[in-house]
């Protein structure tokens, strides 16, 4: 299972890859989240993905999975969801302010 | 701090009190209060001279960086006083004639004298500082105020670019300077020169010791104007003339001739250091000197001079280090130790024929607002003493009897003569050059010297092409030049005064193991006369220069034969222009101001820097052994996950690609489901759902922005960066699941499974090692959401024009 997962994180890299590299802000965004999903998966699944109860004591299991890259991958989550959210606002306004989404049309003067 | 200390630093602290001088003193010109300090200090160290005479050095040590090695040690020997005399003496007379040269109404004399005394205080460090890295520091300081001296007037396009041209070419061989005197503390674990030269049998063994002698060198010949380095000091002349007299002939440039003459007994005996430094010095010889005819500046002539008399001494010195081979008290050593004794006695002289010359030249363009030789002429009858002062300089310069020029140029032929007898270093075949070469070299600097003398002074005058009318000058401004005038004469009759209390001990300095022979050496310096073969090569001298004088010089059309430029100028300005150029296109091509690009570059290097390590220690395996089964549903959602993710980058339509990535979260979450992970699927469907949320609130009220739809750009390139990405990554996460699975870590997790509850007293051990066990993670991811919550907010509330004060 885990070479399934490796694998599907390997795809989710690619996409975001390519994603970030068109022109389009918003596009690029997606590219970021699909990333930060591909991350996600590949601490979960760098940590084996033996099969054991869910790591909640009152299960009496013989076997829980292993806590720790769950708590990290939480941690993780939130962070990159306050981040995009971010992105997305400077995203808006940056449509605002200058009327287009098209990153070739955002550069900055030849001379900076 | 000791009072020599202080005398080295004294300098530095009167140029902080320059200005406020200036600023409080106005009625009185600031130069009479500079000229106080190198008189003194001029006194303080004439009291040296007996004890250095007796063979004493005295040294005095401040620590200042002691844990690197590095001490301020002031070191006063034969060698070191004899430039510091040269320093402060001449200084003082350049600061004498500087105070009727500018005008205390329209210059800057603030900035001058800072300038100045920052340079002199400099100077005197280099020529007295022990440790290595004290030289340094001084030696770049020369460079600055050199510079700054250059730059002096600098409303003026030509000041400029001389003053770039100085410090690009300067600041370049110091450091290389510095790169090789690390490279001297590597092999001999010192600073300092003096224990250095007791460990330099050690350093001539050593690996390094080729690669720290061309980089010592390197820096001696920048400073000193050495072929092809040369080319700044003629762009120096832009400087005041009281600048050009002190820095650029009688001190700055010889600071280069003083390292080598220091570290001779370091890195001299084998035949790099001989062929090195006497071969570029006699190559720099003819070719300053061959360059000085063309030139129609007063200043410029006397630049190339400057240049070549360098070459001279530095040649010497060359010849003079074949004594170390020999090993002293040998017969054939003595012979060369004659090379040694000329280069210090030319040092001296061309100090004083060269200042003299150069304030002679200033008060000549003072008087008659021009330099050029073409404009000038028969300016004897206005101004007898300048003229008589000329005279005296140009004809020691040119080498003739009576002046002190005379007797260097008759050692210097000795020398070079006794050189083509060597037999080392393949001299056998080449030797005939040096003798050659000095001869032609002698008969271009006669040439150059009348040109300076003549066209100059005699010949006919033209009112028409002079802005004033010419005058003699002030008596004040003749005070500086008479007083070196003067010395030219007293030298060039009575040589033996220095013989004992200077030159001696200079050169018991450059080859310091000579002190059992010296005495027996001694008499060697009172041989100035006889009838023997340099008199007939200074005869043939004198007459060829005449001839050729007579002939080619006759009117002005030689100098438009002649090119006056010199054509490494050219390849230093476009090798400058080139690359600004290069450096310019360079950044054009990476900086293109596109993310896509900027994003391109860092993929491609990740993929390149990690494909090579993984191909380097082979880390690419697959283990099929210790993975988990797939289930029928793991198999199903897995397809549908890479189906979906597939399909984003060829949705056309914005809000369908938000959609379909709203869906693959929506999928991350049920693969955290199957998993057994309840609190990450929970927090994956409430931060996907607010997500998408977001993104459609965000792009559902920009109605002018809704009819635009996505136009994916099918690129190879980005196909090709993209896949290699997601290639590299599954590879690599093969890769440590199968290092992984052999080296068998038991992970730290069973300690949160056995303790969460007997610890911590909560069951969902995610949320207990979240709150409680690293705890501080959360801390400051809960700031993490703030701050961009914050930022938000900003973003979306705060309205600015540009014109509010922030």
């Amino acid at each position: 299972m885990e070479l399934l997962m490796s694998v599907l994180v390997g795809v989710l890299f690619m996409v975001g890859t390519y994603l970030i590299l068109t022109k389009s802000i918003l596009r690029v965004v997606l590219g970021l989240i699909l990333m930060s999903h591909g991350a996600h998966l590949l601490l979960l699944t760098m940590a084996r993905l033996k099969t054991g109860a869910p790591p909640l004591l009152g299960e009496d299991a013989l076997s829980y999975t292993d806590p720790l890259p769950q708590a990290l991958i939480l941690t993780a989550i939130v962070i990159s969801f306050g981040v995009t959210a971010f992105l997305l606002v400077l995203a808006y306004r940056t449509y605002k302010e200058h009327q287009t989404d098209n990153l070739d049309q955002l550069r900055g003067s030849a001379d900076e | 701090m000791t009072l020599l200390h202080l005398a080295v630093l004294a300098p530095f602290l009167m140029a902080i009190v320059v200005p406020f001088l200036y600023r409080y003193l106005r009625q009185i010109h600031t130069g009479w209060f500079v000229l106080l300090l190198p008189v003194l200090l001029f006194a303080y160290f004439i009291q040296f001279l007996p004890s250095v005479a007796n063979g004493e050095s005295i040294m005095e040590t401040m620590p200042w960086v002691p844990s690197l090695g590095i001490n301020f040690t002031v070191y006063v020997d034969g060698l070191g006083l004899l430039f510091a005399l040269l320093i402060t003496g001449i200084g003082a007379l350049v600061v004498l004639y500087s105070i009727y040269y500018l005008s205390k109404k329209t210059e800057a004399l603030n900035n001058f004298y800072v300038y100045l005394l920052m340079f002199m205080g400099a100077m005197l460090g280099v020529v007295l500082a022990d440790n290595l890295i004290v030289l340094y520091v001084f030696w770049e300081l020369t460079s600055l105020a050199s510079s700054l001296l250059i730059g002096y007037w600098f409303h003026r396009e030509k000041s400029r670019y001389g003053a770039q041209k100085s410090m690009l070419i300067t600041v370049f061989g110091g450091f290389a300077m510095l790169a090789g005197f690390s490279l001297l503390y590597v092999m001999a674990g010192t600073f300092s020169i003096r224990e250095l030269i007791a460990q330099a049998d050690v350093i001539a063994g050593h690996a390094l010791f080729l690669p720290a002698m061309l980089l010592v060198l390197l820096g001696a010949f920048t400073k000193s104007a050495q072929f092809p380095f040369h080319i700044w000091l003629p762009d120096a002349m832009e400087a005041p003339t009281p600048v050009s007299a002190y820095l650029h002939s009688a001190t700055m440039v010889k600071a280069g001739i003083y390292l080598v003459a220091r570290l001779t007994p370091v890195f001299a005996g084998g035949a790099e250091w001989f062929w090195i430094v006497s071969g570029f010095g006699l190559f720099t010889l003819i070719w300053g000197s061959y360059s000085a005819i063309k030139q129609t500046d007063l200043k410029s002539i006397l630049a190339f001079s400057t240049v070549s008399q360098l070459g001279l001494i530095m040649c010497l010195l060359g010849i003079g280090s074949s004594a170390v081979h020999f090993g002293y008290g040998s017969p054939e050593s003595e012979l060369y130790l004659i090379a040694t004794l000329t280069a210090v006695f030319h040092l001296i002289n061309h100090a004083t024929f060269k200042g003299c010359l150069f304030m002679v030249v200033g008060i000549v363009d003072h008087e008659t607002g021009t330099r050029d030789i073409r404009k000038l002429g028969g300016l004897m009858t206005f101004m007898p003493v300048t003229f008589t002062l000329a005279v005296v300089g140009s004809l020691s310069m040119a080498g003739l009897p009576p002046f002190n020029g005379f007797l260097s140029k008759e050692m210097f032929f000795t020398a070079v003569l006794r050189a083509a007898q060597l037999d080392i270093f393949n001299m056998e075949t080449w030797g005939l050059l040096f003798p050659v070469i000095a001869w032609v070299a002698s008969v271009f600097t006669f040439i150059y010297s009348m040109i300076l003398l003549f066209k100059t002074f005699t010949g006919k005058y033209q009112p028409e092409k002079l802005d004033k009318k010419p005058h003699e000058a002030p008596v004040g401004m003749l005070v500086s030049p008479v007083i070196l005038g003067s010395l030219v004469i007293i030298l060039g009759f009575f040589p033996n005064v220095l013989s004992h209390t200077l030159l001696k001990p200079a050169m018991v300095s450059i080859l310091p193991m000579l002190l059992e022979t010296i005495d027996h050496f001694g008499v060697h310096i009172y041989m100035w006369h006889g009838f023997n073969a340099e008199l007939m090569m200074t005869i043939g001298v004198v007459a060829a220069g005449a001839v050729l004088y007579r002939v080619m010089f006759k009117g002005e059309s030689i100098y438009e034969r002649l090119r006056q430029t010199d054509p490494l100028n050219h390849i230093y300005d476009s090798a400058l222009a080139g690359l600004i150029k290069g450096s310019i296109a360079i950044t054009r091509v990476q900086m293109t101001g596109l993310l896509r690009d900027y994003f391109a570059y860092m993929s491609v290097f990740m993929i390149l820097l990690l494909g090579y390590a993984t191909y380097r220690y082979q880390a690419l395996a697959i283990d099929m052994e210790s993975v988990a089964p797939i289930s029928t549903y793991v198999w199903i959602l897995a397809i549908v996950f890479i189906l979906s993710t597939l399909s984003v980058p060829f949705i056309n339509h914005r809000l369908t690609a938000i959609i379909a990535v709203g869906v693959i979260g929506y999928l991350l979450a049920l693969l955290f489901v199957v998993f057994r992970a309840p609190d990450l699927a929970l927090t994956q469907l409430l931060v996907e759902t607010v997500m998408v949320v977001l993104f459609l609130l965000c792009f559902y009220h920009l109605p002018e922005l809704r009819k635009e739809s996505f136009k994916p750009i099918f690129k190879w390139t980005n196909v090709i960066i993209s896949v290699a990405v997601g290639a590299i990554v599954t590879l690599i996460a093969f890769g440590s699941l199968a290092a992984g699975h052999h080296l068998n870590f038991e992970p730290i997790s069973t300690y949160f499974i056995e303790n969460s509850y007997t610890l911590a007293g909560g069951k969902n051990m995610v949320n207990v090692i979240l709150v409680d066990f690293r705890g501080l993670d959360t801390v400051l991811e809960v700031l993490v959401l703030a701050i961009a919550a914050l930022g938000v907010v900003t973003m979306v509330k705060l309205r600015m024009t540009g014109r509010e004060d922030v």
